[in-house]
């Protein structure tokens, strides 16, 4: 059991890991995502006053 | 039911009701039936507590179709957030002063073990204190901000009607379950996963209910992106219910007893216990709070969070890693050694989301960092921050094998854990809960910052008391415990490890008594917000930091 996981995670495992890795950077660092997360950013701050409990 | 075309009084109701009452009232039937039949009177209180809760639950639902009262549509569901901050405060303070209660036990046992009262013995408080600060004080805490940020930030009201009020009766009627459950001697002994199945179950409907309204509500999102808040929140609901199913997989002895067997034994168990309880730390109170901080910090000072880039790098590398990191529990044991070592790895891997994360909460003050001198509240969640940081570089220290070899099962452990509940949990929520309440309850401001500085600093050094006693202790009789003499004998009997930590156990007994003073100070002061005071002292004179916003930092 033990060889055959660590060689799933040594191999497979592995490999996994880095491409979300990769993925999420890529996500993240996306230029053509820069404006989405500049306004999702001021999401808690546009939300008018908190007094205003009207949707 | 909408779309119904004859007038109805049903019509006007949410959905959810009929559902609900069918729900509740085979619950109450049922609870009867086993508080009538069950053999153990234990069980018969705790069938007693359903029955109640249920048909009061039952009850509140017939009303609202008596009266055709039905929960608004157009506006935010704020009450139950009202709820959960009320609820927060109550079993904070419950959850410390039995934390205060059996550290002073520890320091005096002579004087205080009551041997003639069980309920009060060491071995039951325990698990009430760790269930009441961390699912009772944490887990409203949490209830109440996410049902408050998810609302904000999608422009959406609660989904579900009724049910937002059905998580949070049923969540807390788990808590006075467990918490008199253990009082009583049930317990699973799965450490912080110590009620027993029927408790189990119930938190699992609740629970998934919760999932629900959280989902549904991002659902009708009036917002196209999902602030990262809320990612925090979804990722600790689904874990939770994840690790609460598994770990408390079970058979019960029969129907109508609270006894039941694991399905798992000896290192399965083990294992499937330290996957439970790391991640519990891992989600239920670090990616849980860290939403508190990615909303209320960027909120009450009024800036967006440092990077938005790297709090999305730092939600999937945190929940990847997280997850793998519990085996470091099991150092030295029956589990085989490739997988302690796994554990010690993606512990060690963990110093960079947490780091990240909290240098992104941190730095969200960049340009406003005069808020840390002229708002406590501010000051208390960044001290947070800094308490985050600290335990999260010490918790993987003490995962390399070697280190564990003289941290474990000594109070440094105790003291690693209380650096960041006390500091990283407990400052952020108390953060939390003075900008709760202030907005929940529309206030200009709280009722006093003095109360709030006075509640920061005596907290502060009660926590450091806490620590270093702790350190001091741990660190003493990890030494001693090693320690041998000339001829190759132990050089410490047992009881003299034990002899040595009476002076830092008194100073942890202040400390936690210092913590629990600052969580009074600030349950006066939330009531008082509340209410709707100010003092009267900080209006008029020049310590009122809210009026005089012409202040500016120096450069």
């Amino acid at each position: 059991m033990h060889v055959l996981l660590s060689d799933i995670a040594q191999t497979f495992g592995l490999v996994l890991f880095v491409v979300a890795f990769a993925l999420v950077l890529v996500y993240a660092l996306a230029p053509s995502n820069r404006s989405t997360f500049d306004r999702a950013a001021l999401t808690p701050l546009d939300t008018e006053d908190q007094n205003h409990d009207q949707l | 039911m909408s779309s119904a075309t004859q007038p109805s009084p049903l019509r006007s109701l949410s959905s959810e009701i009929p559902y609900l009452s069918v729900f509740l009232g085979i619950g109450t039937l049922f609870f009867f039936i086993v508080a009538i039949l069950t053999p153990e009177p234990a069980m018969r209180v705790h069938a007693f507590i359903f029955l109640a809760a249920f048909s009061a639950g039952l009850y509140a639902l017939l009303m609202q179709l008596q009266f055709g009262k039905t929960p608004p549509t157009d506006t935010y569901n704020l009450n139950v957030a009202k709820a959960g901050v009320a609820a927060s405060a109550f079993w904070g303070i419950a959850g410390f002063l039995v934390g205060v209660i059996i550290a002073a036990q520890l320091a005096f046992p002579a004087l205080l073990s009551w041997e003639t009262i069980p309920w009060l013995n060491f071995g039951r408080l325990r698990p009430v204190h760790t269930s009441a600060v961390i699912f009772a004080f944490g887990g409203n805490v949490l209830l109440a901000t996410s049902f408050y940020v998810v609302q904000r930030t999608t422009k959406a009201r609660l989904f579900g009607g009724n049910l937002p009020w059905f998580v949070f009766w049923g969540y807390n009627l788990f808590i006075v379950v467990a918490a008199t459950g253990y009082l009583m001697g049930i317990t699973q002994s799965k450490e912080y996963a110590e009620p027993e199945w029927y408790a189990d179950l119930w938190l699992t409907v609740v629970w998934v209910m919760y999932l629900l309204v959280f989902l549904g509500t991002l659902w009708k999102r009036k917002e196209p992106h999902i602030y990262v808040a809320n990612w925090f929140y979804l990722a600790f609901i689904v874990t939770v219910a994840m690790l609460h199913v598994v770990n408390n997989l079970a058979v019960p002895v029969s129907l109508l007893e609270s006894r039941s067997y694991s399905l798992f034994g000896g290192v399965q168990d083990a294992l499937t216990q330290w996957w439970y309880g790391h991640n519990a730390v891992g989600f239920f109170l670090t990616a849980g709070f860290l939403a508190i901080m990615y909303y209320f910090i960027p909120k009450r000072v009024n800036r967006p969070v440092y990077s938005y880039r790297l709090s999305i790098v730092h939600f999937w590398s945190l929940i990847f890693i997280y997850i793998w990191a519990g085996p470091h529990h099991l150092h030295y044991t029956a589990l085989p050694e490739w997988a302690q070592t796994l554990g010690m790895v993606f512990s060690i891997m963990l110093w960079m989301p947490s780091w990240g994360g909290m240098i992104n909460g941190v730095m969200t003050l960049s340009g406003a960092w005069d808020k840390l001198r002229t708002d406590p509240v501010v000051r208390m969640m960044i001290v947070s921050l800094a308490f985050y940081g600290m335990s999260t570089f010490e918790g993987p220290l003490m995962s390399v094998r070697a280190v564990n070899a003289l941290s474990h099962y000594t109070e440094w452990g105790i003291g690693h854990v209380h650096s960041g509940s006390l500091g990283w949990v407990g400052f952020v929520s108390f953060g939390a809960l003075y900008c709760l309440t202030q907005w929940l309850w529309k206030r200009e401001r709280l009722y006093s910052f003095a109360l709030v500085e006075w509640h920061f600093w005596i907290a502060t050094i009660g926590i450091l008391l806490y620590i270093c006693a702790m350190w001091v202790a741990g660190i003493t009789e990890g030494l001693q415990w090693r320690a041998y003499d000339e001829y190759g004998f132990l050089q410490y009997s047992f009881i003299e490890t034990v002899e040595a930590k009476h002076i830092p156990y008194i100073i942890r007994a202040v400390g936690g008594g210092m913590y629990l003073t600052g969580a009074l100070i600030m349950c006066y002061n939330l009531y008082m917000t509340a209410k709707g005071h100010v003092r009267q002292s900080e209006v008029d004179g020049a310590n009122a930091p809210a009026a005089n916003p012409n202040l500016v930092p120096a450069e």
